[in-house]
């Protein structure tokens, strides 16, 4: 019950933007121009793709995705631990910094290994 | 009662109203703050900013998303039809979900019930606002794939590692403050900063001065506002969008700004409490009935200009530098600060004095000051980029090539040249 508000504030949020997005199919005008529906280039005449997007990414998105699973558990787990860690007292200080430092292995290797660098 | 069991107890009716009243405000405050952002930038660049419509151009707003409503909606050939309609949608939605827990104002009486003012709240209420950030990104990303346009795709890309990104940098940023207030639920960590209680922002400063860079990282503002970035990708994800479709793009980064602004104000500012040096007034009656929406906004207020000030200040990031600080900076200070917090907390709680806590800090301090400096430089990196001389199948000319001079000539004397172009006419020195 308690999530009830949540979907209440879903509903109308989400109503009103699929409402926006579809009466602006009815308000505007339409105008057929050939080079109107063209990707957009800078005037360019686009390049042709297969698929969309070309179907390829550079990988360092990939790595920085992992990246964030990564580091993404370890903040879902100190949550918990951050709630109750006044009654886990002197073991929970010696279990988190052994937790967090585990995980800075993982952080140090990555970023000697260059995993964090652009260019 | 505590703000959890009083909302608990809401009919169905209040909650919608509620709701209702949630959205009002938060497109209010979008309209508002467009124009309180154009005027404020107008302002720092020695312009007056809109000021025809309405008084003080107040109404600049709402006539722009009425011309943006006439406007032809134009749908590329190769996007992808049901995605590319979702997408505007889909960010403007998720946009409004994390304000759902957020504490307006403490007990009130509304419509004869008493009631709390905030919509939801739950043991797990930080979370949702991170859930639902997170939902954010899908409008983004599927705007940009969607498209079918190389700078969109880029855009988009771009948007989603650096939203994740800071996204850790923001969730890492909690934890002191879940550490101390005990709870995840937004009620709690309010009520733990009021009533003697201090505001986290000074308490835990490392933790806020984090999240306030990492909430413009993580809503692609200025000076973070690669994903958009004019001069490289056009308009970034919504290059392709016209129309209501891009003014939903344009709500979503709008409301997505007052909704981290509040998360900062529930989570650092002390919520809806009266600033403290006010907390006292009158036996604690600025902290009652509605005044506490009042103290909230004037907190909402204030984070948003900031977001407009660092806009009017800063020139963009570029995107290494950007997302060098993201992930070399903000997240081992953030967890070298968890553990130094964890430990003094817990060596309070386990009954070590001021005294000792002062000794063992300085002691640690001095050790780590010893390691930094006992350890050997690393020899200075060279800046000059490698670059490959030979090898490959091209040639490629010397790097260190210098141009040489163009020898002097003498002029030609008086030389009849009938056949002079426009071109060479120009060329002193008769080089031509």
């Amino acid at each position: 019950m308690e999530y009830v508000p949540i979907l209440l504030l879903f509903v109308l949020g989400f109503g009103f933007a699929v409402f926006s997005v579809t009466i602006a199919e009815v308000t505007g005008p339409r105008r057929f121009n050939k080079a109107k529906q063209e990707g957009y280039e800078c005037g360019i005449e686009p390049s042709p793709q297969p698929v969309v997007g070309g179907g390829r990414m550079p990988v360092a998105y990939y790595l920085t995705a992992m990246l964030f699973i990564l580091f993404d558990i370890e903040m879902v787990f100190l949550y918990p631990f951050a709630v109750t860690a006044d009654a886990l007292g002197v073991f929970g200080l010696v279990e988190i910094v052994l937790f967090i430092a585990t995980v800075a292995f993982a952080y140090a290797y990555v970023w000697r290994r260059g995993g964090l660098d652009w260019n | 009662m505590s703000a959890r069991e009083l909302i608990a107890n809401d009919p169905t009716w209040l909650s919608l109203v509620k709701a209702v009243l949630v959205f009002a405000l938060l497109l209010v405050i979008t309209i508002l703050l467009i124009w309180f952002e154009r005027r404020v930038l107008g302002r720092m660049q020695q312009r007056p900013g809109p000021n025809r419509v309405g008084p003080f151009g107040l109404l600049q707003t709402v006539a722009d998303a009425l011309k943006l409503a006439f406007k032809e909606d134009i749908r590329p050939k190769l996007a992808d039809n049901w995605v590319y309609f979702l997408a505007p949608a889909i960010s403007a939605g998720a946009a409004f979900l994390a304000f759902s827990v957020i504490p307006l104002g403490g007990q009130v009486n509304l419509f004869g019930y008493q009631t709390s003012l905030q919509l939801a709240d739950m043991p797990v209420s930080l979370l949702v606002v991170l859930a639902c950030s997170s939902v954010g990104v899908y409008g983004i990303v599927l705007g940009g794939w969607s498209s079918g346009s190389p700078y969109p795709l880029l855009g988009a890309l771009r948007s989603a590692a650096q939203v994740i990104s800071y996204e850790i940098a923001m969730g890492l940023s909690f934890v002191a403050v879940i550490l101390f207030a005990g709870s995840l639920s937004t009620g709690d960590i309010v009520d733990a900063q009021g009533q003697g209680g201090v505001w986290y922002a000074f308490l835990l400063p490392v933790s806020f001065v984090i999240y306030v860079i990492s909430m413009v990282g993580e809503t692609n503002r200025a000076p973070f506002d690669l994903a958009e970035a004019e001069s490289e990708l056009i308009g970034g994800y919504h290059t392709e969008y016209s129309s209501i479709k891009f003014a939903m793009f344009f709500l979503g980064e709008y409301v997505n700004m007052v909704t981290v602004s509040a998360v900062a104000t529930t989570l650092f500012l002390g919520g809806w409490h009266a600033p403290f040096w006010l907390g006292g007034v009158g036996g604690g009656v600025l902290n009652t009935g509605w005044w506490p929406l009042l103290w909230f906004l004037l907190k909402v207020v204030f984070m948003l200009f900031i977001f407009v000030w660092l806009r009017g200040a800063l020139p963009r990031m570029r995107y290494d530098q950007f997302m060098k600080l993201g992930w070399k900076v903000l997240v081992p200070v953030n967890l070298v600060w968890i553990v130094a917090v964890v430990a003094v907390r817990t060596m309070r709680n386990t009954g070590v004095g001021t005294a000792q806590l002062l000794t063992i800090i300085g002691i640690v301090v001095v050790v780590v000051l010893a390691i930094v400096l006992l350890l050997p430089n690393r020899p200075a990196a060279s800046d000059v980029e490698e670059v490959p001389v030979t090898g490959g199948d091209h040639p490629l000319p010397p790097l260190d090539l210098e141009v040489p001079k163009v020898p002097k000539r003498k002029p030609v004397a008086a030389a009849p040249a009938p056949e002079l172009s426009a071109e060479e006419e120009g060329v002193p020195d008769g080089r031509a």
